[in-house]
């Protein structure tokens, strides 16, 4: 029997998107812990560097995007626990939304300037 | 039928109090609020900071230097140790987590053993950085 019980059914599709975002987040994370580590940028010119090759800019890109999902699905799970008037809800899942793109502008800013 | 006094009034909303005091969360159910309460962090305010940071550094050897200073003042370095413990806990109980989607360490005793796993090794990890920038 199909069941259609209520919503837009994007909760497997938020689900699954924020844990493939968090792997790849992981995988960021150790990649760059792992670079800084072995070479510390002591200087500008090496800070400047590092963030000069292109496979560094996209790989920080993917990092913005996935967590721009990510944090959109996260936010929004405790908006819809805690927020219960609608229209309160709205407004700040608008708000939300703005600082995340905020976010994303900022960071493709500053990865290609 | 029932009588309307004898039903109970639903949904019951706890008092701030009875939600600090009253209820005693068992570790899983720590890990799980440390989990929401720093990825609430980590969203705002620590990425607008850390996107500060970079933008700064990344701008002139001017700017560089300038973030050198700044991450060097004490009130700083904790809020740097804040943000390390944020991103080791929601790091290290989001593991957990994809690990308990694919069902394993589900039964009682592992959960409890790995939420003290994630608990301590979050504070370690905070506890390493925290020697490097001291």
């Amino acid at each position: 029997m199909k069941r259609l019980v209520v919503g837009a059914h994007y909760g497997l599709r938020d689900w699954l998107a924020q844990r493939v975002s968090a792997v790849l987040m992981a995988a960021y994370t150790l990649i760059l812990l792992v670079v800084l580590l072995r070479s510390p940028p002591s200087s500008y010119a090496a800070w400047k560097d590092l963030f000069a090759q292109g496979w560094m800019r996209v790989a920080t890109l993917l990092f913005a995007a996935g967590l721009a999902w990510h944090a959109w699905v996260g936010v929004r799970d405790i908006l819809m626990d805690y927020v219960k008037p609608d229209g309160l809800r709205l407004t700040l899942q608008v708000l939300v939304l703005l600082v995340i793109a905020s976010y994303v502008g900022w960071a493709i800013q500053i990865l290609w300037r | 039928m029932a009588s309307a006094s004898a039903k109970k009034i639903r949904p019951k909303y706890l008092s701030l109090p009875a939600l600090l005091f009253e209820i005693r969360l068992p570790v899983p159910g720590w890990v799980s609020i440390l989990h929401r309460i720093s990825g609430a962090l980590l969203f705002f305010p620590f990425v607008a900071w850390v996107l500060y940071l970079l933008d700064m550094s990344l701008r002139s050897p001017q700017g560089f230097d300038y973030v050198r200073q700044y991450a060097a003042l004490p009130l700083v370095k904790l809020g740097l140790l804040v943000l390390v413990w944020a991103y080791a806990h929601h790091f290290c109980a989001g593991i957990r987590y994809l690990l308990l989607d694919i069902d394993k360490g589900v039964d009682l005793a592992t959960a409890r053993l790995t939420s003290w796993i994630v608990i301590i090794a979050a504070l370690l990890l905070t506890l390493w950085v925290g020697t490097k920038i001291w």
